[in-house]
């Protein structure tokens, strides 16, 4: 059960996680920008570094380290590839400044995957799916597409969990999944695949049924339960965006020549 | 034989599932495994066959430690239906659907033939052999999902909760079926929550709280012992019930089955010259 | 007055080829406490899904006869006009709850109906106190058990107040002890909120004692309709395959093998115990 586990969500409550969904998503949003507008190793350090308090206060070191494990072999593969299309183009670089020149822009590259993959990270080990739910519920996007959302998150640990039977019980007559060459290891799956569909569609009747008998559909205006309200919390972050995006704007438009390079010191 | 000895099991979460479970089970023995929700009913079994292994301990399978072998092969001798028949039918018929394991299991044809005949036959769905398991009833999903358990006939069968979502009607066969097999010298292991069954059934009665055996015994004794059975948020038989009221009258109050309670009941009539 | 009143109903599932329900008319008064029973597949939850529209809203088909429930033919009316006046529990707890936490699954309904939130806010926590569980509120669905999912699909029909409210083998996945607790529930409702209650159960043993309107139906149509102790002591109620309760049979047992406790007939093992021991400490 296992790699199910992680699919599990739990409410967790610290400083970060009670931010409002729509406002941490802006966030992201802008380190996303900031990101892609420059390419220098120095900024991205300091988008890289800006997201560790978030990660300290809201207390998921531990899954953002494995989330960060997980990126690296991209991560890796990126650089690799960057290097060795420049030294398709260039050959092998000759002297020290040769080779800081053609590792630093993959470096970059690299740098701001990582960045990326972080802050999302953060967003997402820091938003319980509820949550977030609740903030598609009250923005203006349609209903129907918040209920998807929700009903996805609540039943992903109940499929994983099936599947994870249906697998036991067709073992247990003797099905051998590691068995046989491509082919037949793809065709092992059927028996496993077939009743895991088989009872999905039968669960949506059962759930469609049941919100029929909840007066789905009984007036156009739904209300709802929650009222997501902004706390302190919310607007200190607004300030943050809003100081990011200015910082950003300001260096992009007129020091983006003068930020220093590795090479620079050489 | 199953020899289960001084076995723990811990999930990946690091929660303590069995904590120390030793257990011998006889060729022939009919066990009724009981306890609450999370008592390590389930994930005890899962031993059985190899589907789940000792963190530390053994369980051997006729002489052969579970963790030396694949579960295909265990599955062999350990035959195992599940809670929900939908977790496990995916065919285009019931034949073939019966025939899977045997497949699996690579017997040749004649004998594939020969044993899904039989295993529909003795489940009673021959009418049904070119059905889509699909369009069955319930009840009949059930006896399919046996029936393709049984088809490659394993001397041990472990039952996961059989009676749950069955109505009256379909629990009497089973029960049925269930002495078929005590009558082949088959070995059944089923998992229930069901008194009622397992007064009717009257096997032997493990009782896990847990992680642990708390007791292990015939059912007369285990299913009318109101303190052991409330530690484990089981309620007593009907006839029990009954019994353990009238105790105060000197009847004994060890009684499940219904015609010892009307025989009881009458000798004391009897006595009193009520009748 | 009756809040249920089926007459000549007959429905086929769209490509069946035997009608489901077979000419069931069927009267339910305010405030009763009705349990129907069968065999599986006799047409028990088909006949549940009518009281709401399901049928044929929701699964097409074939449905004559009428039906009219709080007053009002449904025949013309939607599922969710209906909802406010029946509230369905269905048999399987895990798929009736969809939302995230115990009280947004209780306040969907409510949601649904446009209501204000303060309102909301009220009936979720009296629903949720009705079936006890207050305090499981922030709790996401797959944190509490069998059981408690199923008082949290009834709270939620609960919290829309209808005057009836069917449940179909609610208790079917849950073990004896939660089973009998939800079914106190059940009763408490009827007993106290004055609901009317609509349960379909094979466990007699454990519900029989509640009714005095029991409904017995094979293949699609009503065999046997009444007060219970009459109905369970009835032979050919054996055979359809009905679960009589224990002391019910161990009653008539001794009543033929001579020895009649001379009482009402026993619908449960603590009744015929203290009948028992009445007679027996003569």
């Amino acid at each position: 059960m296992s790699i199910f586990d992680g699919l599990k969500f739990r409410k967790v409550s610290s400083p970060i996680h009670n931010i409002d969904p729509r406002i941490k998503f802006i966030y992201v949003i802008i380190i996303f920008i900031s990101a892609i507008l420059f390419h220098q190793i120095l900024p991205l350090a300091i988008l890289f570094l800006m997201q560790l308090p978030f990660v300290f206060i809201a207390k998921v070191q531990k899954q953002w380290l494995r989330s960060l494990r997980g990126a690296a072999f991209i991560a890796g593969f990126i650089f690799v590839i960057n290097i060795v299309t420049r030294l398709f183009y260039n050959g092998w670089p000759t002297t020290t400044l040769a080779t800081l020149e053609m590792v630093e822009p993959a470096l970059g590259m690299t740098m701001r995957f990582i960045v990326l993959v972080e802050s999302f990270s953060v967003f997402f080990l820091t938003t319980s799916p509820d949550y977030l739910g609740l903030a598609l519920e009250q923005s203006r996007a349609p209903y129907e597409f918040a209920f998807a959302f929700t009903t996805a998150v609540r039943f992903v640990p109940v499929l994983a969990e099936e599947a994870q039977t249906i697998m036991d019980a067709q073992k247990a007559r003797g099905l051998e999944l590691d068995k046989g060459n491509v082919l037949k290891r793809i065709r092992n799956y059927i028996p496993i695949l077939i009743p895991l569909i088989v009872s999905a569609i039968r669960r949506s009747l059962e759930l469609a049924e049941a919100m029929e008998s909840r007066a789905w559909g009984a007036v156009k205006k739904r209300t709802n339960l929650y009222l997501l309200k902004l706390h302190k919390g919310d607007y200190a972050l607004i300030g943050i965006i809003v100081l990011v995006l200015l910082v950003t704007i300001y260096v992009r438009l007129f020091v983006f020549e003068s930020i220093p390079l590795l090479s620079t010191f050489f | 034989m199953i020899t289960v000895e001084n076995v723990h099991y811990s999930y990946a979460n690091n929660v303590e599932a069995l904590k120390g479970i030793s257990l011998t089970i006889n060729d022939g023995d009919f066990i009724a495994i009981m306890g609450q929700n999370g008592a390590g009913k389930t994930t005890f079994i899962k031993h059985f066959n190899g589907l789940l292994k000792p963190s530390s301990g053994f369980v051997r399978v006729n002489g052969v430690e579970t963790t030396k072998t694949s579960v295909a092969t265990l599955a062999r001798n350990v035959g195992f239906v599940f809670q929900n028949p939908d977790n496990q039918l995916f065919s285009e018929s019931v034949e073939d659907e019966i025939a899977f394991a045997l497949k699996n299991f690579g017997f040749d044809k004649e004998t594939i033939t020969k044993r899904v005949t039989w295993a529909l036959e003795f489940l009673s769905l021959t009418q049904y052999r070119k059905t889509s398991p699909f369009l069955l009833s319930g009840g009949e999903r059930k006896r399919v999902a046996l029936a393709s358990v049984l088809a490659w006939d394993p001397e041990t069968l472990v039952l996961d909760e059989p009676t749950i979502g069955q109505d009256y009607e379909q629990k009497e066969k089973l029960r049925h079926f269930i002495l078929q097999l005590r009558t082949k010298k088959k070995t059944v292991v089923m998992v229930t929550h069901d008194v009622e069954f397992v007064a009717e059934c009257n096997p032997r009665v493990i009782l896990m709280c847990n992680g642990q055996i708390v007791a292990d015994g015939i059912a007369k004794d285990i299913l009318t012992n109101s303190k052991l059975l409330e530690e484990s948020s089981i309620v007593l038989p009907q006839i029990a019930q009954i019994f353990t009221k009238l105790s105060i009258l000197g009847l004994p109050s060890d009684i499940i089955d219904i015609d010892e309670a009307e025989n009881t009941i009458l000798t004391k009539a009897k006595e009193r010259r009520l009748k | 007055m009756s809040v249920i009143s089926l007459s000549d109903l007959v429905y086929t599932y769209p490509g069946a080829s035997k009608p489901s329900i077979d000419g069931v008319s069927l009267n339910i008064a305010k405030g009763e406490f009705v349990l129907i029973t069968g065999p599986s597949g006799c047409g028990k939850t088909s006949l549940c899904r009518t009281f709401n529209g399901l049928i044929p809203r929701f699964y097409q088909g074939e449905l004559k006869g009428q039906v009219f429930v709080a007053g009002q033919d449904i025949a013309g009316k939607q599922t969710f006009d209906v909802a406010k006046h029946v509230g369905l529990v269905f048999q399987n707890p895990e798929n009736q709850l969809f939302a995230l936490s115990v009280e947004k699954d209780v306040a969907f309904g409510l949601e649904n109906l446009g209501m204000s939130r303060e309102e909301m806010r009220k009936r979720v926590d009296w629903a949720l106190n009705l079936v006890g569980i207050y305090d499981l509120r922030e709790r996401s669905p797959h944190e509490v058990s069998g059981g408690q999912q199923q008082r949290v699909a009834i709270a939620s029909v609960l919290a829309m107040q209808p005057e009836i409210i069917v449940l179909d083998e609610p208790t079917s996945f849950l073990d004896p002890l939660s089973a009998e607790r939800i079914f106190e529930v059940i009763y408490k409702l009827n007993q106290e909120q004055g609901i009317t209650v609509v349960l379909v159960e094979h466990r007699l043993d454990l519900t029989a004692r509640y009714t005095n309107h029991l409904i017995v139906m094979d293949k699609g149509k009503i065999c046997f309709e009444g007060n219970p102790r009459e109905i369970l002591c009835n032979e050919k109620v054996c055979q359809i395959g009905v679960g009589i309760p224990k002391a019910t049979l161990l009653y008539k047992k001794l009543k033929t093998a001579g020895f009649d406790v001379n009482s009402q007939i026993p619908l449960s093992s603590a009744e015929f115990a203290d009948q028992l021991l009445k007679v027996l400490n003569q």
